[in-house]
């Protein structure tokens, strides 16, 4: 049987070899048929080239572990490729299970018993190239998602300051454990680095808020008011504010307004600034001696 | 053991804590307050914990503790200069501080004392 199947074997190599031109262009037909649009011939027919001189060498010495490595990072290339330019999963498998196809014309062909004896081996050979390829296609795919997961984290939480002593977070998108944290330790840390006893969380930009937001929010209120700051959650649409009544939250003494307006104006009265409008249509502002 | 000093400012106490707290100091410190607030006669104590970096329940209900303690002895308590990390830490363990006041730094805490006094003072007159 062992015999056998190195006969097996050395038909394939042996075909490989021979046939290269007519399984070459075959595997190009398949390869390229799968991902057509995406890539240009010329590429993909370099890649492939690439890969079948790099399989060849890889039987030339089975002893020899360089030929399979030089042939594993190809792949990996090449998937991490495809990966990053958006190409399905199958658009990427199919350029290595097309190389199946593609020697099995040339087997049927030949159609001796040592050749369907070393299809079956070629054909592991393939499979296990190609569970290859799907793990770096995914393992890539899931570094791209953890990027931009840390990039969101970075870019969705400025602390801006509204007035001496007044700063406000504008809160946009989905609010979650990781990004609440984030934003209550910046927040914090500003109220900390300006001396601001007055915070105005703004709600504006997030989509929902159910109970765990809404659990995250006054964790974040009553950190502060243990600093030593007072918090306004501002930007309550209709909606979110029949939401919260709806769930049964309790918001306590927290004062909440609708709009950051609102909670600027509440926030410049805390702080003794008094808005007075003058006989002409501006706006006059001046702090009250306590 | 180590023990916290407590100072006099006019008629605020100030107590900085700048050390690792063990039990044994804790109740020291509490001990001193009440004493030093009977014979100074002070209607606010001032705890600055900006050096505190690490915070447990324990010290959570030392701060409430003195503050109760304080306010039998008709004395105000402010904790000021909580960091951050330690404010979160103490929401997470579920300890709100009722009934402790609080400020960002010492000059604010001062500043607050001054106004819950003069408030009173205001109320007094009417």
């Amino acid at each position: 049987m062992s015999v056998s199947a190195d006969a097996g074997r050395h038909r394939i190599e042996t075909l490989l070899a021979t046939h290269e031109d007519q399984i070459f262009r075959r595997w190009l037909e398949i390869a390229g048929a799968s991902s057509s649009g995406h890539v240009d011939r010329g590429n993909l027919n370099g890649q492939l080239r690439e890969l079948y001189n790099a399989l060849v060498r890889s039987f030339g010495d089975s002893g020899d572990p360089d030929g399979s490595s030089e042939l594993r990072g190809l792949l990996a290339e090449l998937s991490r490729n495809r990966a990053r330019q958006g190409f399905t999963p199958t658009e990427t498998a199919t350029v290595v299970f097309g190389l199946k196809e593609a020697i099995y014309e040339s087997v049927g062909d030949d159609g001796s018993s040592e050749a369907l004896q070393g299809f079956l081996w070629f054909s592991r050979l393939v499979d296990d190239l190609g569970l290859f390829t799907m793990e770096t296609y995914s393992a890539t795919r899931e570094k791209i998602i953890l990027d931009q997961a840390e990039q969101l984290l970075e870019l969705s939480t400025p602390v801006v300051k509204l007035w001496e002593g007044i700063v406000a977070v504008p809160l946009v998108g989905t609010l979650d454990s990781a990004r609440t944290q984030v934003v209550m330790e910046k927040l914090l840390q500003t109220l900390v680095d300006t001396g601001s006893e007055h915070a105005v969380i703004d709600i504006t930009g997030v989509p929902a808020v159910d109970t765990q937001v809404a659990q995250h929010l006054l964790k974040t209120v009553v950190a502060a008011r243990l600093m030593g700051a007072e918090c306004v959650i501002s930007g309550i649409r209709p909606q979110i504010a029949h939401t919260i009544v709806t769930l049964g939250i309790e918001f306590g003494d927290i004062v909440t307004k609708a709009t950051l307006a609102d909670a600027l104006a509440h926030a410049l009265r805390e702080s003794g600034v008094e808005i007075v409008r003058n006989r002409g249509s501006r706006v006059a502002l001046r702090t009250v001696e306590e | 053991m180590d023990r916290v000093p407590v100072l006099k400012l006019g008629d605020i106490l100030i107590v900085s804590i700048q050390i690792d707290l063990q039990d044994q100091s804790v109740l020291a410190l509490q001990e001193d307050l009440a004493n030093k607030v009977v014979e100074t006669g002070a209607r606010g104590v001032i705890i600055d914990i900006t050096a505190v970096e690490i915070v447990d329940s324990f010290i959570g209900r030392m701060l409430a503790t003195i503050a109760a303690i304080s306010r039998m002895l008709d004395a105000e308590t402010v904790v000021v200069g909580m960091r951050p990390a330690v404010a979160i830490t103490l929401v997470e363990l579920g300890l709100s501080l009722g009934g402790v006041r609080t400020a960002l730094n010492l000059e604010k805490g001062v500043a607050l004392l001054n106004h819950i006094d003069g408030s009173e003072i205001a109320t007094a007159a009417r």
